[in-house]
């Protein structure tokens, strides 16, 4: 066997952590790891969030991203131990060896200078090639990565290019300087799922073309199985396994990796409508202040008490404005909503109180979605005050059932947001929200911010609740396999329209549209081979494009 | 709370607490009367005049304390009025936004075009310079400033989802700001409040020094620096005192200023 290109051996990884009221410690975020990567393979790393993988990924390159400090261990490139290079020999590693492609492109690049110019700025200045010479290796990266007019795009400034075709130009800066590693961090995570597929195959091939050796980390198996030769499964700073794929995906060994494999097998049976609809949204149009289009173009929709309808729609396909204009937040120019039978005021302030209360909402981020300076206490008991007018004791006790339904205890109360995990967080705002007692709660994208397993538990923690209370749920996400979960009605939205309306199984039966048909294509499958096939049969392509 | 105090902050505690108190019990601690001339024009510092005597032979380190109390208590008074006028302010802009941001806010262009000194000169030569106005000109003048950083920090937090939610419950006006808004800007607003304080001294120096400040027979620190600048060509300290006083407060103001804002961002649940 050939001496492999990285090889990493007992790596530790610590950081300084500053907790309120306490004396600043050290701890260990990364256990001691072990791999090898031969020349021209690729290794995914994968794990959810705080499992160290976009760590180890940055030790690569002999780097500690804010107060990150390598604490132990070897790591050899190219045949030497990079924690023990010196500053020059490390300069010439970083963006010559060993490059980087982040998870946002957006923010990674430049707003004020050209592609080009971002992209050979590496190899230049590595002394790897002239300027010349990285030009004429761009557009042929470019070429090779799927990029439209490959010979022009390097002219524009990155606004001028979609986020897809960013993440590709990155990737391009990446393979530029010729190096023997490159370390994607969760490049996809951040795309639609249509756009998501098209940039996994232009990288995938990108890698085989040019026989570069690859890290992959990311928290999404179907995705890593795709490009991945081997895979790496980590768990808070520890190696849970390590195997091939074909082992990991078809024949996992620990516990852990099976759940992994395992997630999103909800299963729901679809509900049948019963009594009159909660929701009716009827020939809404809607356009924001100050702009001369329709994001929404003749919105149809009804949902039924205790039922879930599933809003989908990449990014951009006004599924988020639709939410926003049954808040009242976004008035529509035309067409009403119907609310319980009765009509609502279009604008959101003049709204009776009652139909505030029966109309929550959940939010994707709930990190900013609770207010830092509130502990959960507050937060929970609020709405509480505010529409039942609950004081003391009996206010502690609702607030106590509430933290018992989402499943936290006790102890949560005085704790503030930034002591909760992100799926506690979640819970907190689905508290606040179910504290209102309403009929109809708009989930958006509450899911998509959080590691598979624990948005699991988000999703069957709905269900629960959904049974119990009979609440119904307008759930807003791109993701189809949430969608298959929990709903009960679909509406596929494009560009504005309900492309497709229904009930689940009408929805998901063929014959599709072409559009519902590239939706569903595109959700990554836990088997090998789906890529190609995928990009082989499907219908149409992605916007990205 | 006192247990993890750097010691810089310590410093500028010491001293702040030492100037502050003198202020407050300056007729308790100062040796002689504050208008008494106890002595010779100018005597150097000795058992008996500490600092030595000022230009009409008043005991200086009487007059510096009750020239500090004058100063701190002008400064702290407007310091309040303008963070009350101006954050309430700048807080309903951003949160109401529309006609009356924009009202709001042009006005405040306009007053800031003005360089604030000579927008008081020309008031003080109309209306008689008493402490009271003294404070109320000050204050508002310098709302204008601690406006603009209210609402530019609090339009930030408007459109957190945390403030949208608040908004869908239905919660008036007066929650959103005070509950909401208020305690997530509170660390660059206390921040400002050390710095605006110091301006205010510098401020109020400023003008008694012209003359148009704090009116004799009171002392202020200002106005200690014009009554014995003449001092300087012979040789003689006093008018340093005051500026040392100055500088030293304005040091120790700040560092505190440091520390709070270490620790109000440090806290759990801190800003992101």
């Amino acid at each position: 066997m050939t001496e492999p290109l990285v090889k990493v051996r007992g790596l530790k990884i610590g950081a300084t952590v500053y907790p309120p009221g306490e004396k600043p410690h050290d701890i260990e975020i990364v256990h001691g790891v072990d791999f090898d990567l031969q020349p021209g393979k690729v290794l995914g790393l994968i794990g959810e969030s705080g499992a160290g993988k976009s760590t180890i990924g940055l030790a690569a390159m002999a780097y500690g991203r804010g107060g990150v400090k390598i604490t132990g261990g070897e790591v050899w490139v190219n045949g030497r131990d990079i924690l023990q290079a010196g500053v020059g020999d490390v300069r010439k590693l970083r963006g010559g060896e060993v490059t980087y492609v982040s998870q946002s492109a957006a923010a990674s690049f430049n707003p004020a200078k050209q592609i080009m110019e971002q992209v050979i700025e590496a190899a230049v200045f590595q002394g790897k090639f002239s300027k010349k010479e990285a030009e004429e290796r761009g557009v042929e990266l470019f070429r090779k990565l799927g990029l439209p007019d490959p010979e022009n795009i390097g002219k524009r400034y990155p606004h001028q290019v979609s986020g897809g075709q960013l993440q590709r130009c990155m990737t391009a800066l990446a393979l530029c300087p010729e190096p023997d590693l490159v370390v994607f961090d969760e490049p996809t995570t951040a795309l639609d799922v249509t756009t998501q597929i098209d940039v996994l195959a232009a990288i995938k091939e990108a890698i085989r073309d040019t026989g570069v050796a690859a890290l992959y980390i990311t928290h999404d198996l179907a995705v890593v199985a795709q490009v991945s030769d081997d895979i790496m499964v980590l768990r808070m700073g520890n190696t849970v396994e390590y195997g091939s794929v074909d082992q990991i995906i078809n024949n996992p060994q620990e516990e852990y990796t099976q759940a992994l494999v395992s997630v999103r097998t909800i299963d729901h049976p679809e509900k049948k409508p019963t009594g009159d609809p909660v929701l009716q949204c009827e020939h809404i149009t809607a356009r924001y202040k100050g702009t001369n289009f329709d994001v929404l173009h003749d919105v149809n929709v009804e949902l039924y008490p205790g039922q879930t309808l599933a809003v989908v729609g990449e990014s951009g396909s006004g599924k988020s404005t639709l939410a926003r204009v049954i808040t009242g937040l976004l008035p529509p120019r035309e067409g009403k909503i119907l609310f319980d039978g009765r009509e609502l005021t279009p604008d959101q302030p003049s709204r009776p109180v009652e139909d505030l209360r029966e109309l929550q909402m959940i939010y994707q981020m709930a990190d900013v979605a609770m207010n830092p300076r509130q502990t959960v206490g507050t937060i929970i008991g609020r709405p509480l005050e505010f529409y039942f007018g609950l004081k003391g004791a009996e206010k502690q006790r609702r607030i106590q059932e509430l933290l018992d339904e989402i499943e936290l205890g006790s102890g949560f109360q005085d704790r503030y947001p930034a002591e909760l995990s992100g799926g506690q967080k979640q819970r907190v705002c689905i508290a606040r929200a179910l504290a209102a007692k309403p009929k109809l709660i708009i989930c958006d994208e509450v899911t998509s911010a959080l590691d598979p397993l624990v948005a699991d538990g988000i999703l069957k923690l709905l269900l629960d609740l959904q049974a119990r209370e009979g609440v119904a749920y307008l759930f807003i996400t791109h993701d189809l396999a949430t969608v298959k979960a929990i709903s009960d009605s679909i509406a596929v939205m494009y560009q504005g329209r309900v492309q497709r309306y229904g009930t689940k199984t009408e929805v998901l039966s063929p014959p599709f549209d072409d559009y519902t048909d590239l939706l569903l294509s595109s959700v990554p499958e836990m088997k090998l081979g789906w890529l190609e096939e995928v990009i082989a049969t499907r219908k149409m392509e992605s916007a990205g494009n | 709370m006192l247990k993890n105090i750097p010691i810089s902050a310590a410093i500028g505690l010491a001293f702040t607490a030492t100037y502050f108190l003198a202020a407050i019990f300056a007729p308790v601690i100062a040796p002689y009367g504050m208008a008494d001339i106890v002595g010779d024009v100018w005597e150097p510092s000795s058992a008996e005049h500490w600092l030595g005597t000022d230009q009409i032979g008043r005991d200086l380190l009487t007059r510096m304390i009750f020239g500090g109390q004058t100063t701190i208590f002008i400064a702290t008074a407007a310091t309040i009025l303008s963070f009350v006028t101006g954050s309430v302010l700048g807080f309903l802009a951003a949160v109401l936004g529309g006609w009356i941001d924009q009202a709001l806010s042009r006005f405040v262009d306009l007053m800031m075009a003005i360089p604030s000194l000579i927008l008081a000169l020309v008031i003080l030569s109309s209306i008689e310079a008493t402490v009271l106005t003294l404070i109320v000109l000050m204050g508002l003048l310098d709302s204008t400033r601690v406006y603009r950083l209210a609402r530019a920090v609090a339009v930030d937090i408007s459109v957190m989802d945390y403030v949208e939610a608040a908004r869908l419950r239905g919660e008036k006006i007066a929650w959103i700001i005070f509950r909401e808004i208020l305690p997530n800007a509170l660390s660059p607003l206390v921040a400002e409040m050390g710095l605006r304080f110091i301006f205010m001294v510098l401020f109020i120096s400023t003008l008694s020094f012209l003359g148009i400040g704090v009116q004799p027979p009171l002392a202020d620190w200002g106005g200690i620096v014009k009554e014995n600048k003449e001092g300087i060509n012979f040789g003689i300290g006093a008018a340093l005192y005051p500026a040392i006083a100055i500088a030293t407060l304005a040091i120790s103001v700040n560092l505190i200023a440091d520390w709070v804002l270490n620790r109000t961002t440090s806290l759990k649940g801190g800003r992101g």
